[in-house]
């Protein structure tokens, strides 16, 4: 036995030495990305959206926790191999200072939105990152809750009342709660409170955060919480429990839902998000491509990222994530099905008369979490825990005026500008 | 060699009364269900066809639809990432009982000033989350040019192994009386003689069986790995980073995929983790 | 005198690799807790006390640990205790044991959250047998308890190979001359158990119950995988901390709060269990 062992760690030195020396020569840009994380949806970009960049690409995307810990590193160490980092907005403005400017790189030809081109100066008056690709959300659900619509109500034109009676229904008709909302760990129910709820009930993610319209919106909430799924909570994607019944009626991330549509397209309808009192609010999903300073050959990341936004590569990374394009790029018409679902859905909510668009943070650097998290625990404390909401919005308001003053952030739609950190009232 | 012969002869089954018999074997055949039953349902699952997967009721015996699994095999780099796997775990095992073994056996038979003081050290390594301590080691990797090797993977891997050889083998080398050694120096042995010829063949199975749980640390540790290297990625950094975040088929396909070759591997050195009991019979 | 030496040589190596590989990063992270931009201070303390999930997430933790690690403990004696006595079969009933092992606890979430998600095994099994009508649901947030068995029932599954390991290792030291002598003075199994087994298996026990304890205390992918974010436990609010809300000052607070209860709980077991010196028998 001790001779197996000599010669195993003899050859395993050996291997790994020539592995080492190996290893280093390799040209291809290092794209890391917290986007298209699901294991088909790498593959796809892998095969289907990156094959096409000269000199190769190296796709790696990652969860959270060790995608900003590479990053952070790479920052404080100077140099790195990270040639493009693909991120959300919010993740991307967390470190302004860290990328090259993009300004000079030529988009002749390309029709770029130009409210996306303004959030990719993060707020300087560089362009720190270019749009990469464009999501929201919007509601799902079965076919079979289709019968259990309170009398009058059009799924294209849903008021969160009617949301509310609609769960009910439901839930005593058929015996068991079927809301299904993506309050799990990795769920973006965040996003859902300040994009969604706030906007329309009060017309305001932050000013109004403690106002009487915003506690109206959520005691609605509260109770259309009653008639969710108790395993809610559990919940990341909502496509899972669309597709094993557990769950008939969703809000979700449109690339959460896809697959319940790619699976069984005929069984589930997609429509818009309801309107509240003020409008219908809705929230879009920006990610974007940015290039580290410490970037191996900032050149090739500066090619891969103009590659990224031509628009052959816009449609492929719609096929392949169910991000929708940032350009004006022409969409095929042999769509994936969750595309030709979900597509119609989110123009006829991007569209409505009352549509109440509800940007992104601006200007909260790495403050970012903090933000989301006053929503998630106001979440947590007034509708899981059951504490006073009109106490936790008063403590909660405290938090976030806090936040505002720290980051000296202006206030961004739909509130109204502001000279100075956005105020809560 | 006899003082060290083993456990609990049992007196003959037969001996026993029936009833306690029956008990033995039923709690033998229970404890064996209860670890086999979840992995057999993981096997279900991955043999599954998605839509089995999300549907309900759940059959028992699977479909053998290899699409999932089939879909892992087919990633680009995988047999490369296997291999990185393996060149880390092995490294690790052998460098945490390299640098663990010797620590071991001098807090077992020695007592010395600052003794307590490295046992603390040593589990502190285990009592700090790693995922915080992955932000200096990168940039200290970087740095000195470790990052990205298999080297430097294994090198962390070894950290957290560490506790685990120096603790056990310290329980196994405290479980020899010393007077065995001290027989083998009167007989005049020197020390390092005695230890190769009469503590060695002792605690073999036990450094084995630290060995064997480095390398499946090792083997599972998705964080640093997923910091620490890039073009050089585990197969868990490869396959399973973004799992949690995968449809359902798929997250068992892959976690599969992961366990699979864990599994071949505790089965290939069984010889020597069978070998605890082993040294009883000699 | 080479003899004193020897020791501090035969730790060299272990204590050269911690320091470089975990003190030294330890350390600036540690300073972390203690500082911001003016210098020293316990805001990151402050701002982790207060949180309204600190209580909960200390007290699950805690607890989750207290329950895990002495049902893990009770079945690793069973299982090595059967180990020891098989005579037939040995071999692969030792290797189903130890196959946890192999397991990442992330498929260990896996695969119990598809025992007891709502469509999961489970309920297939009770539906199939008539014994309820329809699914029930196990991991609601409003059923705490079944999230708490749930937990316990995967750590339990997942963790206990090694414990065992641990234990065979050491039971197989143990002289059987001792066995024939209590069985002269007529110790029956139990007692033989109880006045041999377990007294001379206390290095192996107190290395098995450190180490055992200092990961309960980290629990963090199975209570997500099973219990999304109704059960907050102390790792799992150190990520949070981290990376989500990117304060790595309050982060580490949280760190250094699970390193604190581990040497506590590290030092409880070395008093209860104390090695007699040098381990002669």
């Amino acid at each position: 036995m001790k001779r197996t062992l000599r010669i195993l760690a003899g050859t395993t030195l050996a291997i790994s030495m020539a592995t080492l020396t190996a290893g280093i020569a390799n040209a291809q840009v290092l794209f890391w990305s917290s986007q298209a994380a699901p294991v088909e949806e790498t593959q796809k970009m892998r095969e289907q959206v990156l094959k096409g960049f000269e000199g190769g690409v190296d796709f790696q995307p990652q969860e959270p926790g060790p995608f900003i810990t590479r990053i952070e590193a790479e920052m404080q160490a100077g140099s790195g191999s990270i040639g493009v980092v693909g991120a959300l907005h919010g993740d991307l403005s967390r470190y302004a200072d860290n990328w090259v400017d993009l300004s000079g790189i030529d988009l002749s030809g390309i029709e770029v939105s130009p409210a996306f081109m303004e959030l990719g100066k993060l707020g300087t008056s560089e362009q720190k990152y270019l749009p990469w690709m464009q999501a929201t959300y919007v509601m799902a659900a079965n076919k079979e809750a289709l019968p259990f619509l309170p009398e009058g109500a059009d799924i294209n034109a849903l008021t969160y009342g009617q949301l509310v009676a609609w769960a009910k229904n439901l839930a005593e008709q058929t015996g068991s709660p079927k809301f299904g909302f993506p309050a799990g760990p990795k769920g973006l129910k965040h996003r859902f409170f300040q994009g969604f709820l706030l906007p329309s009930y009060a017309g305001s993610t932050v000013t109004k955060f403690r106002s009487a319209e915003a506690e109206a919106g959520w005691t609605m909430f509260k109770e259309l919480w009653q008639y969710a799924n108790p395993a809610s909570t559990n919940y990341d994607f909502m496509q899972e429990p669309l597709l094993n019944g557990d769950v008939w009626l969703a809000f979700d991330h449109i690339a959460r839902l896809g697959e319940a549509f790619n699976q069984r397209p005929d069984d589930f309808v997609a429509f818009p998000a309801p309107a509240g009192p003020m409008g219908r609010g809705f929230m879009p999903v920006l990610a974007g491509v940015a290039i580290p300073k410490g970037a191996p050959d900032i050149e090739a990341s500066k090619a891969l990222v103009r590659y990224m936004i031509q628009p052959e590569t816009q449609v492929a990374t719609l096929l392949a994530t169910n991000f929708f394009p940032v350009t004006d790029a022409a969409l095929p018409a042999a769509l994936s099905k969750s595309a030709q679902a979900l597509g119609p859905a989110v123009t006829a909510m991007t569209s409505a008369d009352d549509a109440l668009p509800a940007l992104l943070p601006v200007g909260l650097g790495d403050l970012g979490g903090q933000f989301n998290q006053v929503y998630i625990d106001t979440f947590e404390r007034a509708v899981l825990a059951g504490q006073d909401l009109r106490q936790v919005l008063d403590q909660q308001a405290e938090t976030l005026r806090a936040l505002m003053v720290q980051a000296n952030a202006p206030c961004w739609l739909p509130d109204a500008p502001s000279e100075g950190p956005c105020p809560v009232e | 060699m006899s003082v060290a012969t083993v456990a609990d002869v049992p007196r003959p089954v037969a001996e026993v009364n029936a009833a306690g018999k029956f008990l033995f074997i039923a709690g033998t055949v229970l404890l064996c269900a209860w670890v086999l039953v979840p992995i057999y349902l993981l096997v279900v699952n991955t043999l599954s066809s998605p839509q089995e997967v999300s549907g309900f009721p759940k059959t028992a015996i699977p479909s053998f639809d290899f699409g999932s699994l089939q879909f892992f095999l087919g990633f680009a780099g995988v047999v490369r990432a296997l291999w990185n796997s393996v060149v880390v775990a092995v490294l690790t095992m052998i460098l945490s009982i390299g640098i663990g073994a010797p620590a071991g056996y001098a807090l077992s038979r020695f007592e010395f000033p600052g003794k307590a003081t490295f046992r603390m050290l040593v589990l502190m390594t285990r009592a700090f989350p790693l995922p915080l301590l992955a932000l200096p080691l990168a940039v200290m990797f970087i740095r000195v040019g470790l990052d990205d090797t298999v080297l430097g993977l294994a090198l962390v891997h070894t950290t957290l192994a560490i506790p685990f050889a120096v603790l056990i083998t310290f329980s196994i080398f405290s479980g020899i009386p010393i007077e065995l050694e001290e027989a083998a120096w009167t007989l005049g042995c020197n020390r390092l003689q005695a230890f190769q010829k009469v503590v060695l063949p002792l605690v073999l199975p036990g450094i084995t069986a630290s060995a064997i749980f480095a390398f499946t640390i090792s083997w599972n540790e998705v964080f640093a790995a997923s910091v620490l290297t890039v073009e050089n990625r585990t197969l868990t950094a490869f396959l399973l980073q973004s799992l949690s975040v995968s449809p359902m088929h798929l997250k068992f396909a892959g976690g599969a995929a992961l366990v699979l070759p864990a599994l071949i591997f505790i089965f290939a050195v069984r010889k020597y983790l069978f070998a605890m009991w082993g040294i009883a019979n000699r | 005198m080479p003899q004193r030496a020897l020791p501090y040589l035969l730790l060299l190596p272990a204590t050269l690799f911690l320091l470089v590989f975990f003190l030294y990063p330890f350390l600036q992270i540690a300073i972390l807790a203690f500082s911001s931009p003016e210098g020293f201070t316990l805001k990151p303390f402050q701002t982790m006390t207060t949180h309204w999930k600190f209580g909960t997430t200390l007290w699950n933790t805690i607890l989750l640990t207290a329950i895990i690690v002495p049902i893990q403990l009770v079945m690793a004696l069973a299982m090595a205790t059967i180990v020891t006595k098989l005579k037939t079969g040995r071999n692969a009933i030792l290797y189903i044991f130890t196959i946890p092992l192999g397991l990442s606890d992330l498929a260990a979430g896996i695969i119990w959250l598809a025992i007891f998600e709502q469509s999961g095994f489970l309920n297939s099994v009770l539906v199939g047998l008539g014994i309820v009508e329809r699914p029930v649901l196990f991991l609601g947030y409003q059923n705490l308890w079944v999230i708490f068995v749930a937990v316990i029932l995967a750590e339990v599954w997942r963790a206990t190979a090694i414990v065992m390991v641990i234990l065979v290792s050491g039971m197989g030291l143990i002289p059987k001359e001792y066995y024939e002598a209590a069985e002269v003075f007529g110790a029956g199994p139990w007692k033989r158990f109880l006045k041999v087994t377990l007294p001379m298996l206390r290095p192996s026990l107190q290395t098995a119950l450190i180490l055992r304890t200092i990961a309960a205390f980290e629990v963090f992918a199975v209570v997500v995988a099973l219990g999304g974010t109704t059960l907050p436990v102390l790792m799992g609010e150190t990520f949070n901390w981290q990376f989500a809300l990117n304060d790595r000052n309050v982060a580490a607070a949280y760190a250094l709060v699970i390193l604190a209860i581990s040497i506590a709980s590290t030092l409880f077991f070395l008093r209860v269990l104390r090695t007699p010196k040098g381990a002669t028998i």
